[in-house]
Parts: structure tokens; C-alpha cells; sequence
């Protein structure tokens, strides 16, 4: 995707970086302490707004480290991004199409089940995620006993315990954000695996989903996931953002897909 | 490339997805979820070392927060205490704010006549423009400076989803969702930020209804209006230790009629033009968490305060210059706004008020805060807006004309069910993106606030009252 | 809603017991919700507490309380442990 393009769907999202800036995204679940992390990395430079055309929250801060500078983007908390609601939409929409050079996905320690839904889900999307795992002092309160080096093993992507609200590992996370963005770092995200009939049922789709031939830019077998979960819209969508020249373009086409 | 594909190609993509789902029992959609949370499980399993998780803090805690005994009576004194704080915080530094402006005023006044400016541009500019965001700020900066940040202590704490726990049953009996009352607490600081609050509601029609009612919640800027009204009709003749209990009581029971009339026009929308039933609720009781102190105080300045001052004053200014021509223009011998008041005076009357007062509440649209300086302002014929300094000068100047007990319940009555300000309505059209329902929002309050005053004016007259 | 043998409505759940969900008969956006809480067949939830006037009613699930009306957790089967 050339460097144009990549600026004409994020300018629709709302996010007008400068060209050196990296687009950090951060997804996570509700009453994680995710804007605790986004505050504590952004600071006094934020600016916070509504998603172009929707009443949903937007915030948006800028940090650097290194000589490097990020635009950090807090997409609304979710359970999921199955789209099932315009929150969800959003956060999805965002990471598969205004292609955020890092995701970050913040975690509560003290309920990491659930919190790994979103985790995967994102992992299918995008291979860079770096994973926080926040609220560490709670769960050393609540005597719980993690082992992050495991789980960075188990997701294959960078895995961070964070106290946002102590100040604890967030320049290790940046130090992992730098790693990330300067291309010195791998990412070999764990990809879900389904049962046998949704496995099969995936296999089935999928040809038909390589002739559209656009796995340069998303999963196909998460494209063919979300089809196979009555998502109609998506592969309107997909087409209007990845064949869009013009802002008019995708409005055009998102409306069309609606 | 992409585009190549077609139309054709995408329809054919969607049918055979379609016919792929549907023979599958239109189940992969469950199955999938199933499968990440056993992918999620699975890991669980292995990075787990040790789970004694019984969250006892939180546990213990919520035995008394939710509890049938103490779940209602903890959730009013926490209000009650809030309340108390921003308002007689915010006394002093309101006062020290519009000392300070209103001294700024004079500055830029003499400016003005040195630089021998036009008396009418310098009565639009300064007496009018600069004196009403003079009042709009400083007597709505301090208490939300106060409130805001009180209520995102508590939002930090997690205590707001358990006010959403303990009342979701009775807004479930009006067809709406417990959210709303963390929409109306949020009322209680500003109606408009009560309106964008409103965004937590999933459903779009209770959200809406939520939206349409916020503005039955007396905001700070009525309270003052509630709280000076109540002193002097209400209690004036206690001793001054019952006082406070006396209006604090008075003060409770208007919000008790605020609250009723939330839950009867939202239980009337429900049955009406927003028909519809009970969406379901799902509610996270997320853990007691300590409180960041300082992140909390300016998170909330910023996005709450300065948010919504920016908004008061926006609609402020341009009001405060209409109502210095309105009061100093003259047609004959009488200003535009006695002539307004005269001609609104008989309709006024049979809800019993006067031409002034409502006329007050009609100028004050852009901002409550500026009802009562109007009024004064008219009732002593001065050309800009002022406040008396003491309760007593304040109660001579309503006697004179004429206020009676029922005159003051109907101000007070008026004052809570009237229009929403115009801060709030420019924030319903944002938030709802429709005229049409934010028409609603200003039809709905003033339809109950014109009926409730008639009804009680003229039944009190009836059984000869007053 | 089918009839799993065995099963009932979690709104029945008394207080400080468990269960383990059975079959989900709610739909559309709910059930959905529902489901990325975790709440799925298998999954174990404890009954913790109801609200002041008897409902909603909070229950445990995969560490996190969630409060659910009576309304829908009444379309919710599970196995009582």
C-alpha cells in the first residue's frame, strides 16, 4: 500500500500525523486502566474529540522516545471487535484499515481470560501487537501469580506488565514500542485454532476469498471468519477503504455498504 | 485491482458465505466464539501459576454498597454530601472570581469611554457581552470545578456502576436502563454534560429518552436560584441552626420531584412515541480501585469543566449583548423589556408568576446562571445585570412585588421542569444529530413546566390559598 | 428454546451457588454480548448477589462480576453444580 493511501484512511479515521510519526493504537477491554496507560505515556498532549461522524469518544496524544515520535490512539474499550456494536466498529475498522503501525492491547492481570478475547482477536488481524499486561499490583494484591514470559511465548508478541497507575513499566513498554517500530523486534503472533467444522468450513471459503487478492492487506482467513459470522458489510467496506482515491470515495462506498 | 473484482464477484463472495453459514445450522458464529475462549482458557491455564483471586476488598464492600439496608440510604448521603460541598465551596471562590472580572469590567469600561467609543457599543460590548460571560463564569466555574472532579473520584473508585446495580430495577419499571442514573447524577453537575454522558446507554431509544429527561435534574446553575428562593420563602423565620437542616430539606424534596418526573415522562415516552421494551442490561462491577488523585482532578477539568464552560460561554456572549438592547432600548418611555414584560404578564400571572420573571427565564435560555441577575436587573430598573448582596435586600425587593409563598413554589417548580439552557440543547442536537428531537427536548420540559405551575397556581386559588 | 434435560434458568440460581451454562436461548445483540463476556456453553458462573429491590442480579464469571436483569438471565440454561 503505498504511503498516500496509507494517509488517506487514516486522515478518515480523523488522525492527521505528522510524517515521521508512528499511529499507535490502543484496544483493550473496559476497566482495564487503558486510558491510565494513555494518559501516563501522553500526558498534557492530547487532544480529545468524537470519531469523525459518530458519537463516540475519540482521544488522541502524542509522546516520543528516542528521537522517535508516536501519535497514540485510544480506540473505545470493548469486550470484543466483532462489531456488534459502534464502538466495536470502530476499533475494528481502525486496526484493519487505518493500519496502526503497532496495537497495543492493555490486559487486566487479575482477569486475563477474558481479556485474552480481545488479545486474539486483535492477533488475528494484526501481527504487531504488543500485549500490556496491566493492573500487576492488583493482582499481586489479590495473590495472583502470572508467568508473562510464558505468555509472551504462548501469543508470540511482546508481553509488558504494567502498574499504570504506579508508573511501573511504562518505559519498558516504550522501550518495546521503539524495538517495534525501528523493525528490530519479530512478531509471530499464536493464530487461534478452531474446531474441526469451523476449520473446514473456513477451507471451503476461502479460495473463493484468494481471488479477490487482497491477502497484502488483511487475513484472508480472518476475512473468510467473519463472512462465515453473517458479517455482509465487511467486504464492502474492505473494498471501499483498500480501492478508495479521494475521501469522497470512501464515504461514497462506506455509505453504500451501510 | 481490488476495484476490478466488482460488484459481481463481491455478491457471488457474500451468497456463497451465506449458503456455506446456513449449512452449517447458522451456528459457526457461536462455535467461533467458543473457540477463542477456549484458545483463551488454554493459556489461561498455562500462565496461571498461582489464583487465590477472591477480590475481599471488593466483596466486603459491596456487601454494604448494594445491600437492601444500607444500598439506597449510602447512595443518598454520598449525593447529599457532594452537593453540599460544591455549593458551599464554591462560595468563595466565585465570589473572589467575580470580584476580579467585574473589576476587569471597570478597567476595560474606562478604556472604552477614554478611547471615546460610542456609549451604545460600549453598552453592548462591556455592560452587555463582557458582564454576562463575567456572571456565567464566575458563578459556574467554581461549583463545576468542585462537582466534576468529585463525580470522576467516584467514577475512579467503581462506585457508579453499583448506583447503576441498585436503581436499574426501578428505571426498568419506566422501560429504560439503570445507566440513566449515572446520566442524572452527572445532571447534577451540568445537564449538557449529562447529555453527552448519555452515550454509556447502549440502546438508542433509552438512550434518547435519557437524553430527552436529563434536564429534570437541577444542574449547578440552578441550584443557587432552588437554594436562595428556598431560604427566604421557605425558612426565613427559623432560627438560624434549623435553617440549614430547613433548606436542605426543601432543596431533597425538589430533586425528589425532579426524580419523579424523570421516571413519569420517561415511563409516558416508553408508552408513546418511543414505544418499546426494556432492552437488556449487561453491567460490569469492575473492583474497587483506589483513586489517582491528581489525574482525576485534571482529567476532569479538562474534559469535563473546561468543556462545558467553553460551550456556556459561547452562548453568553452573543445573549449578554441582546439583553443590554433589550433593557436599555427604549420605545416611548418604556424599555423593550417592560414592554416584553408587560405583554407577557397576563400569561404569566395564571401560572403564578409575573411578566418579569418569565421574561427572566426566557432571556436566561443561553445559561441559567443569569435567570436571577435579569431578574433583579428588571425588577430595580437598572440597565445591566446585577446580584444584591444580601438574602434580606433580596427578599424586600420580591415582596415589593408582589411575591407570595405560591410565587416562589412555582419559580422554584419553573426553575426545576422549565427549558433546557442552551448550552444543553446545542449539546442534544450534537449527540442525537436530529432538530426534531432536539425540538423535543425543549418541548417536553416546558410542556410540564407550564402545566405543573398551572395546575398548582390555580388550584391553590381555587381553594383560596393564596 | 430446546429443552436440555437437566437444565435450568440462571435467573433461579440461588445466592453463593454455581452452575455451568448449559444452552443460551437470548438473541440478536444480547446474546452476543453475552458471549464475548465468556458466558458460553461449559463456562462456570457463580450466583453472587441480587440488588437492593431483588434484581438485577450479579453473578461471577471468569473473574469479573456482571449483573444481569432477571429477564435475561431467565433465557439462560445452565446445570446447577
Amino acid at each position: 500500500m503505498n504511503v498516500g493511501h496509507k494517509k488517506l484512511l487514516r486522515e478518515h479515521f480523523g488522525i492527521k500525523a505528522k510524517s515521521d510519526q508512528y499511529i499507535i493504537a490502543l484496544a483493550g477491554n473496559p476497566n482495564v486502566g487503558k486510558s491510565t496507560v494513555f494518559n501516563a505515556l501522553t500526558g498534557l498532549r492530547q487532544h480529545t474529540g468524537n470519531w469523525p461522524g459518530k458519537t463516540v469518544d475519540n482521544a488522541q496524544g502524542s509522546f516520543s522516545y528516542q528521537n522517535i515520535d508516536f501519535l497514540m490512539v485510544d480506540l473505545p474499550g470493548t469486550y470484543s471487535i466483532l462489531t456488534n456494536t459502534v464502538e466495536e466498529e470502530i476499533a475494528r475498522d481502525f486496526i484493519c484499515f487505518a493500519i496502526p503501525d503497532v496495537t497495543i492491547v492493555v490486559l487486566d492481570a487479575t482477569s486475563l481470560e477474558r481479556n485474552l478475547n480481545i488479545a486474539l482477536q486483535v492477533m488475528e488481524i494484526t501481527p504487531k501487537v504488543i500485549v500490556c499486561v496491566n493492573l500487576m499490583d492488583e493482582a499481586q494484591k489479590n495473590r495472583i501469580v502470572l508467568d508473562l514470559p510464558g505468555l509472551e511465548k504462548e501469543l508470540g508478541v511482546p508481553v509488558i506488565g504494567t502498574s499504570a497507575r504506579q508508573g511501573i513499566g511504562l518505559d519498558k513498554l516504550k522501550e518495546v514500542l521503539y524495538l517495534a517500530v525501528k523493525e528490530q523486534m519479530s512478531f509471530h503472533p499464536r493464530q487461534l485454532q478452531y474446531s474441526q467444522e469451523v476449520e473446514k468450513a473456513i477451507e471451503q471459503l476461502l479460495p473463493k476469498i484468494e481471488q479477490f487478492g487482497l491477502s497484502e492487506y488483511l487475513n484472508p482467513r480472518w476475512l473468510a471468519l467473519r463472512l462465515l459470522d453473517s458479517d455482509q458489510m465487511l467486504t464492502r467496506k474492505v473494498c471501499a477503504y483498500l480501492s478508495a482515491n479521494s475521501e469522497g470515495d470512501i464515504y461514497k462506498e462506506v455509505s453504500m455498504a451501510l | 485491482m481490488i476495484r476490478s473484482t466488482g460488484d459481481a464477484f463481491l455478491h457471488e463472495l457474500n451468497k456463497d458465505a451465506e449458503t456455506l453459514r446456513l449449512s452449517y445450522g447458522n451456528s459457526l458464529g457461536d462455535k467461533i466464539i467458543a473457540d477463542i475462549y477456549k484458545n483463551a482458557e488454554q493459556i489461561t491455564k498455562n500462565v496461571i501459576l498461582i489464583d487465590n483471586n477472591k477480590k475481599n476488598w471488593t466483596l466486603k464492600l459491596d456487601n454494604y454498597l448494594t445491600s437492601k439496608v444500607f444500598g439506597y440510604p449510602f447512595m443518598l448521603l454520598v449525593l447529599g454530601i457532594i452537593l453540599w460541598i460544591t455549593i458551599s465551596g464554591a462560595n468563595i471562590p466565585s465570589d473572589i472570581l467575580a470580584s476580579a472580572l467585574f473589576g476587569l469590567q471597570e478597567v476595560v469600561s474606562r478604556g472604552f469611554l477614554s478611547l471615546g467609543a460610542p456609549a451604545w457599543l460600549h453598552g453592548v460590548l462591556v455592560l452587555g457581552v463582557f458582564n454576562s460571560v463575567a456572571w456565567v463564569v464566575s458563578v459556574m466555574l467554581p461549583p463545576m470545578a468542585i462537582f466534576f472532579p468529585l463525580f470522576t473520584l467516584l467514577e475512579d473508585l467503581g462506585y457508579l456502576p453499583r448506583v447503576a446495580f441498585n436503581l436499574d430495577n426501578l428505571f426498568k419499571k419506566a422501560k429504560t436502563c439503570g445507566k440513566q442514573s449515572l446520566t442524572m447524577c452527572m445532571g447534577f453537575g451540568c445537564n449538557a454534560a449529562g447529555v453527552v454522558a448519555c452515550r454509556i446507554i447502549d440502546s438508542p431509544r433509552e438512550r434518547l429518552i435519557a437524553i430527552l429527561t436529563n434536564n429534570f435534574v437541577p444542574c449547578n446553575g440552578r441550584f443557587p436560584i432552588l437554594i436562595a428562593i428556598g431560604t427566604i420563602f421557605g425558612v426565613g423565620a427559623l432560627a438560624s441552626q434549623l435553617q440549614a437542616l430547613a433548606v436542605t430539606g426543601i432543596i431533597t424534596g425538589v430533586i425528589m420531584i425532579g426524580v419523579f418526573v424523570t421516571f413519569a415522562v420517561s415511563w409516558f415516552l416508553s408508552r408513546s412515541v418511543l414505544k418499546g421494551e426494556a432492552s437488556s442490561m449487561v453491567l460490569e462491577l469492575p473492583p474497587y480501585r483506589r483513586p489517582k488523585i491528581v489525574s482525576v482532578v485534571y482529567r476532569s477539568i479538562i474534559d469535563r469543566t473546561i468543556f462545558v464552560l467553553k460551550r456556556a460561554v459561547i452562548v453568553a456572549a452573543p445573549a449578554g449583548g441582546i439583553i443590554w438592547i433589550v433593557a436599555n432600548t427604549y420605545i416611548g418611555e418604556i424599555s423593550i423589556l417592560n414592554h416584553l414584560a408587560g405583554w407577557l404578564n397576563p400569561f404569566a400571572q395564571t401560572i403564578g408568576m409575573d411578566g418579569y420573571i418569565l421574561l427572566a427565564f426566557i432571556l436566561g435560555l443561553p445559561a441559567n446562571e443569569i435567570v436571577f441577575p435579569i431578574l433583579i436587573m428588571s425588577y430595580i430598573s437598572s440597565g445591566t445585570m446585577i446580584e444584591l448582596e444580601s438574602l434580606a435586600e433580596l427578599q424586600m425587593l420580591f415582596i415589593n412585588h408582589g411575591w407570595t409563598w405560591l410565587t416562589a413554589a412555582n419559580v422554584m417548580l419553573f426553575t426545576l421542569l422549565h427549558w433546557p439552557c442552551g448550552t444543553t440543547l446545542i449539546t442534544t442536537r450534537k449527540e442525537t444529530g436530529s432538530k426534531k428531537w432536539t425540538l423535543a427536548a425543549f418541548i417536553i420540559p416546558t410542556t410540564v413546566a407550564f402545566t405543573v405551575c398551572f395546575i398548582l397556581t390555580q388550584t391553590v386559588r381555587l381553594l383560596g390559598l393564596a | 428454546m430446546s429443552f436440555v434435560p437437566n437444565a435450568m434458568p440462571l435467573s433461579q440460581l440461588s445466592i453463593g451457588s454455581s452452575c455451568t451454562i448449559a444452552e443460551i436461548g437470548l438473541n440478536g445483540l444480547l446474546r452476543r454480548r453475552i458471549q464475548d463476556l465468556g458466558i458460553i456453553p461449559g463456562t462456570t458462573v457463580e450466583c453472587l448477589r441480587r440488588g437492593p429491590s431483588g434484581d438485577p442480579t450479579a453473578y461471577v464469571v471468569r473473574g469479573t462480576t456482571i449483573a444481569l436483569r432477571k429477564e435475561d438471565a431467565h433465557l439462560i440454561n445452565v446445570f446447577p453444580i
